[in-house]
């Protein structure tokens, strides 16, 4: 790479922001301090790109930040109204494909996808409601699989393969008809090699796979996403903002 | 059941599938290819069978599963003996006459769509185009197509069915499928004869031919375009432990079925094609990836790679060379459309779901088994035979602009003689639809459903890469046509096709199929329109590859250039996304209820 | 200057974003300056007349849903979709996870401590829909108001952009689907 540090940056919304080689957009991005929303990735974890939550445009161009290496150069448009109404849309479209109600759900106020939507201000799931049924999976004496709420965005499979050093989880099925599959002969998590301590355990952003026995430990109220906004979390900074009004 | 019998009998079907597993995998290592003939034999591949698989090849069991899940051609609940599947294409489907065919098959069998009779004699189903357009209805059974159906075909087929007829003694005329080659340019007049490019190649040496492809400006087959040159160069210099040659034989864009006529008459053009190109970037392995609909193609083109291989052309030291190896094997897919997309194929060779990559890296760098792999379309690799033998300047004789050579074309729909067409690049559509005698033309779709849309006023448009740039297939629609009913086939096909990987398409080709089967039924309204168009931008635009970004396009170019097809079924009041009164019926049944206030207008 | 008039119903819900409305406390006793109430459990009037706002808690569930929410999507004009349970069927949608008769089987018949067995069929009950539905799937909707139930003070805040002319909007601290 060139000594000249001007060959090495990017420009997120104006903003000049310097790269090493190897790095994607998002991995410049995120070292900056500059937020671009994601679902699917995680730092640390090889880059995915199935979610298109923090797709950007460069040059009217749309692009995957997560896997786009930064190049110098880059001009890039990340948040701006158009963006952010194309994330709003595409996180609808995961709500209406899984079954999300929320007030039923273990994960309200840790989940990264609803944070997500109150981020991009998202009243509602606008479009027609797929009702898919999808199994749950209670067997594993510690760890519940509901696959109502699975947004496909293979954390738990990678984080298995890649940190855990197992193959827990997999992907089966086509279209919407994808969904998690667990790598056990009978395909179920109690026959897998899944213990609670594996980063797969918990690494999902949702509530489809949640840890038993730990429910509610944290009341409704305190949980990370009433205390901090989404741009914050995913920055993995953590600055109090959020704040609950008396009568939630 | 007694308890030994039921072991016994879990022991012998142990064995019978180790036996099945072990056999298949020692002939041709591919996990494919081990399913498919699990799925033959026992007309579905069970978990157990799953289990086996894992343990014999070593692969995760969920690997194998999602394997089984993602490919249209395997099962997990059986079916029949006889599995009949009817292809849906607008040009080779089950309603190409105009009759609905499958309907009746099912009434003369019993037999509803997707689902295996109760006696295990037959299944049914549909399927995505099985690249039969240039005759009409056509469906596969067991794998082998019979084409030009029509009623009373249907019949004859359900009495063979019903009467459990071995299918070699169905009549041999039903499963020969013409090839139906109207015009011919550079490429057609000739199958090369055998090794007569190879030893043009060896007099240029690799660098020569190289270049020769360079300078001929070749470009890509397959759709895209790009650069065969280039990408072959980009391969060549690319560091790695080894470097493979694939051919993109899986030809699922409905309305193309020119690589079909070019692997059964032309099969020899092709091996030297792939030949040449090892040679030039120094593989030693090649992969033909043949879509499951051609398997009636596979015993063909392995007994042209045998005798290639008896007449040195293939194998080690090929025309006596020592430093030259290289040979080919086919490796069959399993019913999807996404695998042709080059990096979905490397995923699909390497044993996995179809599932495209991110990109960059690109094949050429990180290609099979993370090699340089150069990917071509088979028309590619044949052009690539001919012009190391005749020369770039040859070549660059013939097309226009950025566009040199010739196209050959996949013409069907409403002509009178649908077939393969070569043209020079720059034809004009008019010209293309008076040589093939298609009147009353509405509307013509270039390149499939993932092409382009027209109507008459751009019929003086050329075909080249500047303009309307195409795969190869070219459908043709006459004013008698329900364009609408079109574009929701084209809408279906793409959400039955999405991988499934990434949200907006996933998503997305579901939401704008259910929409626009909202609007064909005459229930959408001006705002479900609008809606579509949203949606249909974000799909395009969002996409993580080629099938999502093109999904959209014959929505979109019916909104724009026949707004009245979609218009005209519009309803101007608030209507349900759903039915409302179907959606009591499970109640009405429940509860024996059928008064007025059971039902809801 | 007339008051703005207001409908409010509730379909599949639990009445508890009705509940979180009444929380307004006093603030209620300014809203009436400016607002009437026509059909809501608040006034008993029985059918929906010409109003301005239609409020609308709970799901889709059954054909008389269906008929009243009609109601208010021809009188109202503007209608607000009040809650989880309008908005995505909320918890009443669990049930979509099963068949209807296994549902009804499970209540009438199978379940604990039934006497005389038998799925009700008198045709003045109203029959349910093979699955819960939100409200948009049935009419237009042209606002939404998120939350289980929504606060109080969300109420008051898309109530008063609406009577200040403005297109209601939610503050991120308001935002919540719980
Ligand atoms: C969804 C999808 C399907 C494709 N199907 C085919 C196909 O059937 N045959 C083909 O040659 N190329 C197909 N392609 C294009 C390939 O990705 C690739 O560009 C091509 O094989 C390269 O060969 P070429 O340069 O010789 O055209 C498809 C692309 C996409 C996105
Ligand atoms: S997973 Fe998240 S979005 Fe889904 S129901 Fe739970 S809290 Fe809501
Ligand atoms: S279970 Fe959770 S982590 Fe795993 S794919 Fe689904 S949403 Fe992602
Ligand atoms: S665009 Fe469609 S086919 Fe392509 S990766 Fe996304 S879901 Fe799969
Ligand atoms: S949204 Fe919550 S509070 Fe409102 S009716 Fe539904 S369950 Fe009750
Ligand atoms: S975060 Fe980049 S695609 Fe999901």
């Amino acid at each position: 790479m060139s000594a000249d540090t001007k060959q090495n940056t990017i420009t997120i919304d104006g903003q000049e922001i310097p790269f090493l080689a190897g790095q994607t957009i998002m991995d410049a991005a995120l070292a900056a301090g500059v937020y671009i929303p994601h679902l699917c990735h995680r730092q640390g974890l090889t880059p995915h790109g199935s979610c298109k939550l923090c797709v950007v445009d460069i040059a009217s161009k749309s692009v995957t930040a997560c896997t786009m290496p930064a190049m110098a150069g880059q001009q890039i448009s990340n948040n701006t109204p158009a963006l952010n109404e194309a994330r709003k849309t595409i996180t609808q479209m995961l709500f209406i494909e899984g079954n999300h109600i929320c007030p039923s759900c273990e994960k309200c106020g840790d989940c990264t996808l609803q944070a997500m939507a109150y981020h991009l201000g998202m009243l509602d799931g606008h479009f027609p409601q797929f009702f898919q049924r999808r199994e749950v999976d209670a067997s594993h004496p510690t760890v519940m699989l509901d696959r109502d709420r699975c947004i496909l965005c293979e954390l738990c499979v990678r984080a298995s393969r890649e940190v855990d050093g197992k193959n827990v989880f997999d992907i089966a099925g086509r279209g919407t008809n994808a969904h998690l599959i667990v790598n056990s002969t009978s395909g179920k998590l109690v026959d897998s090699d899944l213990e609670t301590s594996d980063m797969a355990a918990h690494i999902c952003p949702v509530g489809a796979i949640l840890i038993k026995k730990s429910g509610y430990k944290v009341p409704i109220g305190q949980r990370t996403f009433d205390l901090h906004k989404v741009s914050e979390i995913g920055l993995e900074k953590t600055i109090l903002t959020k704040v609950r009004q008396p009568d939630e | 059941m007694s308890m030994s019998s039921a072991v016994s009998n879990f022991s012998n079907m142990t064995d019978l599938l180790r036996s099945v597993i072990t056999r298949i995998y020692a002939e041709s290592p591919y996990l494919l290819h081990v399913l498919y003939a699990l799925q033959r034999k026992f007309l579905h591949i069970s978990d157990e069978a799953v289990r086996e698989v894992a343990a014999h090849l070593d692969l995760p069991t969920s690997q194998v599963d999602a394997v089984v899940e993602f490919y249209a051609f395997f099962h997990k609940i059986p079916r029949g003996r006889y599995d009949i599947l009817f292809s849906n294409c607008t040009s080779c489907g089950y309603m190409a006459g105009g009759v609905d065919l499958m309907a009746m098959f099912g009434r003369r069998l019993g037999i509803a769509v997707g689902k295996t009779r109760g006696d295990g004699l037959v299944s049914m189903d549909q399927t995505s185009c099985i690249g039969m357009c240039d005759h009409g209805a056509a469906l596969l059974v067991n794998g082998m197509p019979i084409t030009s159906l029509d009623g009373p075909m249907i019949d004859s087929i359900a009495a063979l069915v019903e009467a459990a007829t071995p299918l070699e003694d169905w009549p041999a005329e039903w499963f020969y499928v013409e090839g139906n080659i109207r015009v011919s340019g550079l490429l057609l007049k000739d199958d090369l004869s055998e090794g007569i490019s190879l030893r043009a190649m060896l007099a240029l040496g690799a660098v020569g031919s190289l270049s020769e492809i360079i300078q001929s400006g070749l470009r890509g087959r397959g759709g895209a375009g790009f650069s065969t040159g280039m990408k072959w160069q980009l391969c060549r210099d690319a560091q790695g432990a080894a470097h493979y040659v694939v051919c993109n034989a899986d030809e699922g864009e409905p309305g193309t079925f020119k690589d079909r006529v070019l692997l059964h008459s032309y099969a020899d053009s092709l091996f030297e094609g792939m030949t040449v190109c090892a040679f030039a970037i120094g593989a030693k392995q090649g992969y033909l990836y043949l879509r499951a609909e051609y398997r009636y193609l596979l015993s063909h083109l392995q007994s042209v790679l045998t005798r290639r291989r008896e007449l040195g052309l293939l194998g080690v030291g090929i025309l006596g060379q020592p430093g030259f190896s290289f040979d080919i094997d086919i490796v069959v897919g399993a019913g999807a459309y996404i695998c042709g997309e080059e990096s979905a194929l490397i995923e699909s060779l390497e044993g996995k779901r179809g599932i495209p990559r991110v990109r960059p890296p690109f094949p050429v760098t990180h290609g099979y088994l993370g090699q340089p792999t150069v990917v071509n379309n088979v028309e590619t690799f044949i052009a690539a035979a001919h012009i190391v033998l005749r020369g770039s300047a040859w070549f660059r004789a013939v097309g226009t602009g950025k566009s040199v050579g010739s196209k050959i074309l996949s013409i069907s729909g409403d002509c009178a003689a649908p077939g393969i067409y070569e043209y020079p690049f720059g034809v004009t559509i008019r010209q293309v639809l008076d040589d093939c005698g298609a009147k009353d033309v509405l509307a013509v779709q270039i390149g499939g459903p993932s092409g382009t849309l027209i109507n008459r006023a751009e019929f003086d448009r050329r075909l080249d890469f500047d303009d309307l740039s195409t795969g190869g297939s070219l459908m043709i629609f006459n004013q008698a046509r329900d364009l609408l009913a079109v574009i929701v086939n084209f809408a279906h096909f793409f959400a039955h096709e999405s991988c499934g990987f990434c949200t907006p398409c996933r998503v997305g080709t579901t939401l704008l199929k259910n929409g626009l089967d909202k609007i064909a039924g005459g229930h959408g309204t001006q705002y479900d329109l609008d809606e579509m168009q949203r949606i249909a931008a974000l799909v395009k635009y969002r996409s993580h590859c080629g099938l999502g970004q093109t999904a959209a396009n014959p929505i979109l170019d019916g909104l724009q250039r026949f707004p009245q097809a979609f218009e005209q079924r519009l309803v101007h009041s608030d209507e349900p996304h759903f039915d409302l009164d179907a959606a009591l019926e499970e109640a009405r049944q429940v509860s024996h209820r059928d008064d007025t206030a059971a039902h809801i207008k | 200057m007339s008051k703005i008039r207001i409908a409010t119903t509730s379909l599949a819900g639990c009445f508890g974003c009705h509940m979180s409305f009444l929380d307004m406390d006093e603030r209620l006793v300014a809203l009436l300056e400016h607002v009437e109430f026509n059909r809501s459990p608040l006034t008993d009037i029985k059918h929906c007349g010409p109003c301005d706002i239609g409020l609308i808690e709970g799901a889709v569930c059954n054909a008389e849903n269906v008929h009243v929410l009609r109601e208010f999507r021809d009188n109202c004009k503007i209608l607000i979709a009040v809650g989880a349970c309008a908005i995505n069927g909320g918890v009443p949608a669990m049930r979509n996870h099963f068949n209807l008769r296994e549902c009804l089987e499970e209540a009438y018949v199978n379940g604990v401590g039934v006497e005389n067995p038998q799925i009700p069929n008198d045709v003045e009950l109203p029959l349910l829909l093979d699955k819960v539905h939100p409200i948009h799937d049935v009419v237009r909707v042209d606002y939404y108001l998120p939350g289980c139930p929504p606060s109080a003070d969300e109420f008051l805040k898309i109530l008063g952009d609406l009577l200040a002319g403005k297109a209601p909007s939610l503050p991120y601290n308001l935002l919540h689907y719980d």
